[in-house]
């Protein structure tokens, strides 16, 4: 489409694209200093979004977020999902793109959810093939994003953080850190975020996600937290947040705002928010 | 635990929770595994309720919900691409019982389908004018191509009234069937009315007719200049092969 001079994210905010925000964006984006879109949103062949897409694309870096790819998944990854991203890669040259630590598909039927799976030595194996197809076939490196959890599975054998810093060995991928979902697993799976992001490989770390969730209890009273992506980042997260940048430097920070998406001027301030975390660590 | 038993737990409330999900004490999980099933019903539920806002219109929002509820378990989405989850959704409605009473319904169901999948097609160059002006014998017998966002909904209901009605506030629909044209001049597609032979002579040119075979299966009173006009200011045409 273009020569990009945006091949690499800047260690500033960012924020993901809607729409309803086109016009706002290109009047000036503020301390919004990339964008990152959903993929399959605009795996359409022409039409308003692609158009909007090729004018953003000309003032901010675009990192290109997969919902669809089940990673994660059991089955073989579908190959045409695959050309698609490639196409989509091809035609934008993003200056990122990132994939969940998930499944959405089985047997044919997508969920568009991201589901959770075992951390043991077998679905290590699967997800490395899967993240190496993906590199090799994009002929790019991507990041492997950590997941929100609800419930722990029997079976599991390693943590997390092991199971992705296995994964990002075997294949030499870099990670997505979403702090909200560090936030959101540890709170229902009972752990300490701050020990997750101690053992956490920070170097692999290509971009910070950051994003609001809601709270809700399960049978017993627990406190269930829900990655809805509908709020403002919460207190706590900005300040487990704050020490992921005090320990890793600056990065590239996702404002995640997907449900009851606000103005852009409530997007911008989060985005400011996140600016005046980085600035300081620079 | 397999992938299969929480896939089809996912989708089927009366299943029982897969075992080896466990809450932080180390029971069952099964709130928390009510949160996958609430997640993926809703996203699906709502991609639904984005992409037909007429259908929910005609039925109310809590029976389209429930609807909704009962057509993403029996047809969860093939493909990954939701904002064209639904094209089964049309013959859906077609069987199914409770909405018997509202005939018209599967064909406002196609109307909406083809208004996202025309919004989404690619980009085409329509012929400029002056390309036809070539005598009039070889004009009709040409055949045409349209622009990939161009979609025909044929329909014994007064299916455009029926559209406009629930959605510009056009005049109260008349019974009798209508058939209408999905164009996309730049980036918003709108359905356009077709006069009476409209949507058979576009189902022959579609099919590849040339002109005049189209013309020779249309009613004597076919208005052609209506069709064409509607074309061209729709930059639909994008080739003409003599």
């Amino acid at each position: 489409m273009r020569d990009t001079v945006f091949d690499v994210l800047p260690p500033k905010p960012g924020v993901g694209y809607k729409p309803q925000h086109f016009a706002s964006i290109m009047a000036g984006s503020g301390p919004v200093q990339w964008l990152e879109i959903h993929a399959e949103n605009f795996m359409g062949d022409g039409g308003r979004p692609l158009a909007q897409l090729r004018h953003l694309a000309e003032r901010l870096p675009i990192s290109v977020h997969g919902v669809g790819l089940s990673i994660g998944g059991e089955a073989a990854l579908d190959v045409d999902h695959l050309g698609r991203l490639k196409s989509l890669c091809n035609w934008l040259n993003p200056a990122s793109f990132s994939e969940h630590l998930a499944w959405s598909s089985h047997d044919g039927a997508y969920f568009n959810d991201l589901l959770p799976l075992p951390y043991t030595a077998a679905t290590v194996a699967r997800v490395a093939d899967h993240v190496a197809q993906v590199q090799d076939v994009l002929g790019r490196r991507m990041l492997l994003e950590n997941p929100s959890s609800y419930l722990a599975f029997a079976e599991t054998e390693m943590s997390e953080v092991d199971f992705l810093t296995e994964v990002a060995r075997r294949t030499g991928c870099g990670l997505l850190l979403d702090v909200n979902n560090v936030f959101v697993s540890a709170t229902n799976l009972g752990f300490a975020p701050m020990a997750f992001i101690e053992a956490f490989p920070l170097h692999l770390v290509g971009e910070i996600h950051l994003g609001g969730h809601d709270v809700d209890h399960d049978e017993v009273g627990a406190v269930l937290l829900i990655d809805s992506h509908a709020h403002a980042v919460t207190d706590p997260v900005w300040e487990l947040y704050r020490a992921v940048i005090a320990k890793a430097g600056p990065k590239p920070t996702l404002i995640e705002w997907d449900n009851d998406v606000p103005e852009w001027s409530v997007l911008a301030k989060e985005a400011a928010r996140a600016a005046a975390i980085l600035e300081p660590a620079r | 635990m397999s992938e299969a038993s929480f896939a089809a737990a996912l989708l089927d409330p009366a299943r029982p929770v897969p075992p080896g999900l466990l809450r932080p004490d180390g029971l069952p999980a099964d709130k928390r595994f009510a949160v996958y099933r609430n997640n993926v019903a809703v996203s699906l539920s709502e991609g639904l309720q984005a992409g037909f806002p007429v259908v929910k219109k005609l039925v109310g929002e809590a029976f389209f919900t429930a609807m909704a509820g009962e057509f993403l378990r029996t047809h969860p989405p093939r493909g990954r691409i939701m904002m064209l989850y639904g094209d089964e959704f049309a013959g859906f409605l077609a069987n199914f019982p409770p909405v018997a009473a509202y005939p018209y319904l599967p064909d406002v169901a196609r109307i909406e389908q083809s208004l996202r999948e025309s919004y989404h097609a690619g980009d085409a160059e329509p012929l400029p004018v002056a390309a036809f002006g070539i005598p009039e014998a070889e004009l009709l017998m040409s055949r045409l191509s349209f622009a990939p966002a161009l979609r025909l909904v044929r329909s014994n209901w007064p299916i455009h009234a029926i559209w406009r009605f629930n959605t510009e506030g056009g005049p109260s629909p008349v019974p009798g069937p209508q058939d209408a044209l999905i164009l996309r001049p730049e980036f918003d597609p709108k359905p356009l009315l077709l006069p009476p032979g409209g949507g058979q002579f576009m189902e022959h040119l579609l099919e590849g007719a040339p002109l005049v075979q189209a013309l020779s299966a249309s009613p004597p009173d076919f208005n052609l200049s209506a069709v064409l006009a509607l074309l061209l200011n729709g930059r639909a045409i994008t080739g003409l092969h003599p």
